[in-house]
């Protein structure tokens, strides 16, 4: 029994040691540069030693909360900068770009006449179509969000989130089959300016019914913020336009941008009034409006997110209570002993809501960090995912929840050991 | 009440209720304690010996009477105020040693210096002159559970007069240690009162235990009596 507990405690040791070894070292260091006997010094004059040592009395029972906490905040922190990715892709839509799609669902066509007619309204700096091609690379599974798009105009609406040099967009102007791909599906699929590429669609086919089409890839494009999504690629509607095979001259949807966002509602009333009972009505909203919606179509990750964290906290704060419950109960005699030394209830008090703080700002800092080593993971990854980002906000938000874990888990042993009468503690052993 | 009385009990009275019997331990005890005095309280189980030294203690109230302390009453003292008060003037040593097991020796007994104004290198300096007079120097970063009953107590005894106490009150000092250790442990207490002038009051059931002392009062239902009653 005794040599199966040994080993288990080597296996944890092992499996948590890149958690524990920097601080192992730095306890060393502390030790022979003589900044301990310091620091212990301190510690001892605020009081906070005994919180510490009473925190770390029972090593193994401190491991498994620290753990629980440790994941809580790891959950918690990755899942959160995922909900900010998403949340940053509506952010970030620009708030004089609206799109125009059809009325009935936005995956149903409409007229390529309709561009010039927009064009001209009052209102509109410039306006520029879509088509969604359900593009894939090599394997079905390898999907890409790949547009084709009205490259003259393309940049007009879309080259302040989107930054290309200046001989690259000419470069794609004048390739029938130039290809201009974000930077980050660019890293993912390892592609180079110059590289010849096949595409395949999984809606269209080309006249000759095969579904390749081919590409000159002529610029990798950035975002101008890092938040925002470089995933997609743009080719030439005309190039898709006259080679596929179903009915053509039908666009995707409309992007428009506007001369000022204040517009936005007088051009969307001109827009969908101009084609109103006609057999193509449309429907324009703000991008935000659309990006939204689009992201809600997906299933509502903030509620998922929220559900998930939400869990995760009520575990820990279940296991973190209990345990903090149990472990000043078990000290109920010493309690009564720095009582009788003359220690007061309010200060007991506080030692007890100290260890319960430094329990959970311990292990959810710790919990933040690895939070940031997955994001760093996840943004490095083989995979398409939106640029994940620790902000300031939601290390605040994480901290303040440390607190708050710490206060609720912390409360009620403390009231009762603010409670605790001497007598009665000292009478239990 | 000269100047030479550290601690004046007048008609001190003590009840508990428990359930709805009203249990009544003193009613109306007078007790007197001289400045330097060594004093053993023996007497049957059950005959409010550890009450009395918890009124001495200002760990307990009583219910009625009055409890003066070098001059000033005591047994108005608010909750906080009773605590600062315990911390300046009441050294205690308990049965089982009460120490904390995740301490070593040393902070042990830097425990009631803690609420002093003493700095870190001056709560040094008393914690190894207290570890020194117990004869513990060598044991100073030792884990108290690690050590063996009569080292605990001796730690407890450094922890008890650090703070330089005027009195020292003891429940069953020796009541877990075996006759040689326990010798030792009142040895210490007897020097800590001829040399040092602490005052102590020691619970005991030991009639070897209350020798050491200068005067032993018999306690007997909530009563001092005279000893040749008792026995
Ligand atoms: N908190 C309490 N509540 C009720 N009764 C108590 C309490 N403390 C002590 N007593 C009673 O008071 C009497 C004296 O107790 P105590 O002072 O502990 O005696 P001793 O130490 O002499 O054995 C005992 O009968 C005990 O049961
Ligand atoms: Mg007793």
């Amino acid at each position: 029994m005794n040599g199966v507990l040994t080993l288990l405690k080597w296996v944890f040791r092992i499996i948590t040691a890149p958690v524990w070894v920097p601080f192992w070292i730095l306890w060393k260091l502390g030790e022979v540069t003589g900044l301990n006997a310091v620091i212990e010094a301190i510690a001892m004059s605020t009081g906070f030693y005994v919180v510490y040592k009473n925190l770390t009395r029972k090593p193994l029972r401190l491991s498994l909360t620290m753990l629980a906490i440790f994941v809580a905040f790891t959950i918690y922190g990755t899942l959160t900068a995922f909900q900010n990715a998403f949340d940053a892709g509506v952010e970030l839509s620009a708030d004089d770009r609206l799109v125009s799609v059809n009325k009935i669902n936005f995956t149903q066509p409409l007229p390529i006449s309709y561009v010039n007619r927009v064009r001209p309204m009052e209102g509109v700096a410039s306006v520029t179509h879509l088509n969604w091609f359900g593009g894939y690379y090599q394997d079905p599974q390898n999907v890409i969000v790949t547009f084709a798009v009205d490259e003259g105009s393309f940049f007009d609406v879309y080259g302040e989130d989107l930054v290309m040099s200046e001989e690259a967009k000419a470069a794609w102007l004048g390739n029938r089959q130039g290809l201009i791909v974000g930077e980050s599906i660019a890293r993912l699929n390892g592609w180079e300016v110059g590289q010849r590429i096949p595409l395949n669609s999984n809606i269209f086919s080309q006249q000759d019914g095969s579904s390749d089409w081919d590409f000159d890839i002529v610029g990798i494009y950035t975002g101008s913020d890092p938040q925002i999504d470089t995933n997609s690629i743009y080719f030439h509607y005309k190039y898709f336009n006259e080679t596929q095979s179903f009915g053509g001259n039908f666009i995707g949807f409309m992007a428009i941008k506007t001369e000022d966002p204040d517009l936005n509602e007088a051009v969307i009333k001109q827009v969908d009034d101009l084609f109103a009972n006609s057999p193509f009505e449309t429907e324009t909203v703000p991008e935000k409006v659309f990006n939204k919606g689009f992201i809600e179509q997906i299933g509502n990750i903030r509620l998922i997110l929220s559900s998930v964290v939400l869990a995760a906290f009520f575990i820990i704060l279940v296991i973190v209570g209990n345990s903090m419950v149990l472990a000043v109960r078990e000290r109920t005699s010493e309690i009564g002993v720095l009582k009788t030394l003359g220690f007061t209830s309010p200060r007991i008090f506080r030692m007890v809501l100290g260890e319960s703080f430094l329990l959970s700002i311990m292990s959810g800092s710790l919990g933040m960090l690895a939070a940031m080593g997955m994001i760093g993971v996840v943004n490095n990854a083989p995979i398409q995912l939106p640029t994940l980002i620790m902000t300031p906000d939601l290390a605040i938000e994480a901290f303040t929840y440390m607190a708050l874990l710490g206060f609720i888990t912390g409360i009620i042993p403390a009231v009762n050991a603010l409670r605790l009468n001497i007598i009665t503690a000292l009478s239990r052993n | 009440m000269t100047d030479e009385t550290l601690y004046s009990l007048q008609k001190v009275s003590k009840g508990f209720v428990k359930g709805k019997e009203k249990i009544t331990i003193f009613d109306g005890l007078d007790m007197s304690i001289e400045k330097g005095d060594f004093l053993a309280i023996m007497g049957p189980s059950g005959s409010g010996k550890t009450t009395l030294l918890n009124m001495l203690g200002g760990v307990d109230q009583p219910t009625g009477g009055e409890v003066w302390f070098d001059g000033s009453r005591v047994d108005k003292l608010s909750e906080g105020n009773l605590a600062k008060w315990r911390a300046n003037n009441i050294g205690f040593i308990f049965q089982f040693y009460n120490l904390m097991p995740m301490l070593n020796a040393a902070k042990n007994v830097e425990l009631p210096l803690l609420l002093t104004n003493l700095n870190s290198k001056q709560r040094k300096k008393s914690v190894e002159a207290a570890l020194e007079l117990v004869g513990l120097s060598d044991r100073a970063k030792h884990m108290t559970n690690e050590m063996s009953g009569g080292q605990q107590q001796r730690v407890a005894i450094a922890r008890a007069i650090v703070s330089d106490p005027k009195l020292l009150l003891c429940d069953e000092p020796t009541g877990d240690l075996d006759r040689a250790t326990a010798d030792e442990i009142l040895e210490m207490l007897q020097l800590l009162n001829r040399e040092f002038g602490k005052t102590i009051v020691m619970v005991t059931h030991d009639p070897a235990a209350a020798k050491y002392a200068k005067r032993t009062l018999h306690l007997d239902k909530g009563e001092f009596v005279e000893k040749d009653l008792v026995a």
